[in-house]
């Protein structure tokens, strides 16, 4: 197949999935099959189109033209398609996954579970793969409704608080912002398309243009910068898998993502790096790291605590974007890579305690190790990789952003990345410690583990904290491509 | 002369010829039939005149062989074949739906009538667009008004009678006004040509009569449109009138009143006249963002769905009016569009509820409890229209919402662009109580519901469909709004 071909038929797939899984309703173990079989064959056309692509000529699909001159396109580029890698590699992990706490769990219309699952996956698709800005709003709008069937999963009354909170943030940000700037910088410039170096040109006023990077950035929910973070606990009523892949991993990295392309391909980063409203901004996002660092210290739901942990590493990478300096957006793009698998292991943690020992509280987690050690020792290697030390992936994202604020010479952003990684040390590391070295919270003896299936899961997952880290180079020159 | 050249006088001729038939043929079936067919006919016509139109330009045809200004003309241009094809579309899809809805919630002896009824009020809106005639419009907007009071009062619920019955003063007040209106203008120029009017009207811009007339009509017009704060008839009579009648008349008497006011204020009037000379502008911003936010607001305490729509329909009819306030071409574009966007819209929505009804009996937020298991065609259709009537992308409401924000920001009107979204944001909110009722809350008693028919399901479906077709693929909904547009502004940005 060739690049064209490609793109036409990567968003498709995970939508011939949804076809089969209703098809195959009746027999689980089918269904189910089907499911991973369809994400390794997506992983493996994503991998083929970043084998084909040449970043020089990247080829455009468009796909209607709903208003004139302005078409719903596809285009890879590097940052969409390091995203659409890691989207696409860890949803087959995460059906694994899926399958072992799903079952153990006895949850009602798996089907349907599974359904959305595959829609939001189309959707990540699309807008990792999107060419210009209007494409990008289609697909991220087209995530939130797909999720919202997951998060609202049990169907309870705290699953439509949860439920409303989450839409309601998410579509107000996104409509009440991310639209009105969208369509305002089509009113100035005449172009959505995500363009190298920017599409403001020289004639546009600097102050609207400050305007328009914060409502980007704010009309961007889903990177739950403060104060408009709280849909991502509220979220933490879904399935522990829809909280591992979509609120690790696809949703909020759809956010990031969307910062960093608009960051590089609307204002171009030398823009960003001469408007004073980015240093606010990158304050902002500063401030988002310390405060979701603190408040999940305070929470003893080890869904809530991870929760506020993936708003305190979101900041990192809104950070990096706001930096306007290359290693900035390198090092964010990056981290979008590590974060995940760091986050996505300890929220496969937190599943397999929740089937295997019933138990939510990070207070009741005292001397689980002994119990369900590989969990265990998984967490505590998902943790380092998310502090940022060696030998785990995380190291090599944190270093380039650390180094990006030195560039830019605001040493209080540096100061910030150091403390924060102690504070998560405080808040994340503590929890496996104490799992090996404390006294059992209760009296219960012997192995307990998780589901096969899920501890195959964690383990791969593991396994890519530790990759990350002895061969960054294909993720690192990937993402040198985008300053070419 | 061939067929093809009475196409104008035809798409008007048939419904009207085809209402007294339906009480001769009496028998409900064979009503029903004859009703279907003539909806089909007159929408096929105006499927010919939309391409005719599109090849050679304004149609104008002289009744009679008498030659206007003298003779009653009728015009179609590209406005007119857009909106007649909105009309004539919904009517002939909304007959399909209407065999089983009808026969469920209708008393039998009363069928043949009410599709006579149905036909004239069909009949009365499409002459409304198809004539040149300012007198015209006028005899053709009793014709359906008439013919509509009726049809409310058939409801089932005997709240029905009085909801017609403040119609009927409201209308008639309104009628009233246009006729006056239309009256003055007469007086001072001695002509009810539409062509005619709009030449001799500037020299006579200065009187105050002219001015007065100008007035009238936009009262009168804005009453027939229910614009926000002449709505009040509007939700109760959404609200008991037979399903099928609340989504024919939803998704196009509110938009040939749009018509109307697009013709007389930047046609006959024009828009340098009714924009400029006029503080129309000054209304019309106003009233409309009024209209969207209190409309929404009210929605949103509804527990009655068809009035919780009612309302949203008044809020949408603020976005046209706004649009036309806008006064540039792209924001009588969205206004335009907006009207054709809106009848997919609510015609699907409200063809669900008559489905609804069809099982139930009745469309409160109680009812639609667990739902979405149990009639899951149909409440995906609602959740579908909603989405639209959001605006999100991928559907019809977002193109529309799309050109009036861009209208906005282009005049520079950033706090008007931050009100619609914030108009859509409302419908969030409104739009997700009945997605949280259907799928998230456990049914009350009986549960043994099961999917609507299918002649109610075809159509509905066809409609779903057009909303997300026409979300993505936009020449000709775009394309043939921007024409007209561009001619009723006279190509002014």
């Amino acid at each position: 197949m060739n690049s064209m071909q490609l793109l036409a038929v990567i968003p498709l797939v995970p939508l011939l999935a949804v076809l089969a899984i209703y098809a195959t309703d009746r027999w689980p173990n089918v269904r189910e099959g089907a499911s991973v079989l369809f994400g390794l064959l997506l992983f493996g056309l994503v991998v083929t189109l970043v084998g084909q692509v040449d970043s020089q000529a990247a080829p455009t699909l468009v796909l209607a033209e709903p208003l004139p001159g302005l078409a719903l396109a596809l285009s890879p580029e590097p940052l969409g398609m390091l995203f659409a890698l890691v989207a696409s590699f860890l949803w087959p992990v995460t059906t694994v996954y899926a399958i072992g706490y799903m079952r153990a769990h006895h949850e009602e219309n798996q089907t349907r579970f599974y359904a959305a699952f595959a829609v939001s996956i189309a959707a990540t698709m699309g807008i990792a793969l999107s060419a210009n800005m209007l494409t990008l709003f289609l697909f991220y709008e087209l995530l939130t409704l797909a999720t919202y069937p997951l998060v609202t999963h049990a169907g309870d009354d705290d699953a439509r608080r949860g439920g409303r909170v989450y839409l309601g943030l998410l579509m107000s940000t996104s409509i009440g912002f991310l639209l009105l700037a969208m369509i305002w910088t089509w009113q100035l410039t005449g172009t959505l398309t995500f363009t190298a170096g920017g599409v403001f040109g020289e004639s546009v006023d600097p102050t609207i243009i400050s305007i328009l990077l914060v409502l980007y950035v704010f009309g961007t929910g889903k990177a739950a910068m403060m104060p408009f973070h709280r849909w991502l606990p509220a979220a933490m009523v879904a399935p522990t898998p829809v909280s591992a892949l979509l609120h690790a991993v696809a949703v909020v990295k759809a956010g990031v993502f969307t910062i960093l392309k608009v960051a590089v391909y609307l204002f171009g980063i030398d823009l960003i790096g001469e408007l004073a409203v980015a240093d606010w901004l990158a304050a902002l996002a500063a401030l988002t790291i310390l405060l979701a660092s603190l408040v999940a210290m305070t929470r003893d739901n080890l869904k809530a605590r991870l929760a506020y942990s993936t708003v305190s590493q979101l900041g990192y990478i809104t950070l990096g974007a706001m930096l306007g300096v290359a290693a900035g957006v390198v090092g964010g793009g990056m981290h979008i890579v590590m974060h995940a698998f760091g986050k996505i292991t300890l929220f496969f943690c937190a599943g397999a305690i929740l089937v295997a020992a019933h138990k939510t509280r990070v207070s009741e987690l005292d001397g689980l190790g002994r119990r369900m050690p590989l969990t265990m020792l998984a967490f505590l290697i998902g943790a380092l990789s998310i502090v940022g030390l060696p030998p785990f992936g995380g190291t090599w994202s944190k270093w380039l952003l650390v180094q990006g604020t030195l560039d830019t010479g605001l040493w209080l952003l540096t100061a910030t990345l150091l403390v924060s990684s102690l504070l998560n040390i405080m808040y994340l590391v503590v929890i496996p410690v104490r799992g090996f070295f404390a006294e059992p919270a209760s009296d219960e003896q012997g192995l307990q583990e998780a589901p096969l299936a899920s501890l195959l899961a964690i383990g791969v997952a593991v396994l890519g904290c530790i990759v990350l880290f002895f061969s960054p180079d294909p993720i690192y020159q990937m993402m040198e491509g985008v300053f070419p | 002369m061939s067929l093809s050249d009475h196409l104008p006088v035809l798409v008007v001729i048939v419904p009207l010829l085809a209402g007294p038939l339906c009480v001769l043929v009496e028998r409900p079936l064979a009503a029903w039939g004859v009703a279907l067919a003539a909806a089909w006919l007159s929408f096929a016509a105006a499927v010919a005149l939309a391409v005719q139109v599109n090849v050679s330009g304004t149609i104008s045809y002289e009744l009679g062989g008498w030659a206007p200004p003298w003779g009653i003309e009728y015009r179609i241009d590209t406005l007119g074949s857009y909106v007649l094809l909105i009309v004539t579309a919904i009517a002939a899809l909304v007959m399909v739906a209407a065999r089983e809805s009808v026969a469920h919630e209708v008393p039998e002896p009363l069928i043949a009538r009410f599709y006579a009824a149905l036909m004239l009020a069909f009949a009365g809106l499409v002459g409304i667009v198809a004539t040149g005639d300012a007198f015209n419009v006028f005899v053709f907007l009793e014709i359906s008004s008439l013919a509509s009071y009726a049809l409310i009062s058939m409801g089932r619920d005997r709240r029905a009678l009085t909801s017609a019955f403040d119609y009927l003063v409201m209308g008639t007040i309104g009628a009233t006004f246009i006729l006056i209106g239309i009256g003055f203008l007469y007086m001072m120029t001695g002509t009810l040509n539409m062509q005619d009017l709009a030449a001799r009207l500037p020299e006579v811009w200065d009187t105050r009569t002219v001015r007065a007339g100008f007035a009238f009509l936009t009262v009168g017009i804005g009453l027939k449109l229910a614009m926000f704060p002449l709505h009040l008839w509007l939700p109760n009579a959404y609200t008991y009138a037979p399903s099928v009648v609340t989504a024919f008349l939803a998704a196009t008497a509110t938009k040939v009143a749009v018509y109307m006011l697009l013709r007389f204020m930047l046609d006959i009037f024009g828009i340098d006249f009714s924009l400029g000379r006029m503080p129309l502008e000054y209304i019309l911003l106003p009233v409309g963002v009024l209209g969207i936010l209190s409309a929404s607001l009210v929605a949103i305490y509804q527990v009655e769905v068809k009035r919780l729509l009612a309302y949203s329909s008044v809020a949408q009819i603020g976005y046209m009016v706004l649009g036309i306030g806008l006064a540039s071409t792209t924001g009588v574009t969205g206004a335009i569009l907006h009207l054709f966007n809106h009848a997919l819209m609510k015609g699907a929505l409200f063809l669900a509820l008559a489905a609804v009804a069809y099982r139930l009996g009745s469309t409160t937020l109680q009812d639609l409890a667990g739902l979405g298991r149990r009639m899951p065609w149909t409440l995906s259709a609602i959740v579908v229209g909603g989405l639209s009537l959001i605006g999100v992308p991928g559907t019809v409401g977002f193109v529309s919402k799309w050109y009036l924000v861009l209208a906005a920001l282009e005049r520079g009107l950033w706090p008007v662009a931050l009100l619609i979204l914030l108009g859509s944001l409302l419908a969030v909110v409104y739009v997700w109580k009945l997605v949280e009722a259907a799928y998230l809350t456990k049914p009350q008693g009986d549960v043994a519901v099961q999917e609507a028919p299918l002649s109610l399901l075809v159509p509905l479906w066809l409609l779903v469909i057009a909303n997300v077709y026409f979300g993505v693929q936009t020449d000709v909904s775009v394309g043939l709004a921007g024409q007209a547009a561009a001619v009723l502004t006279g190509g002014a940005g």
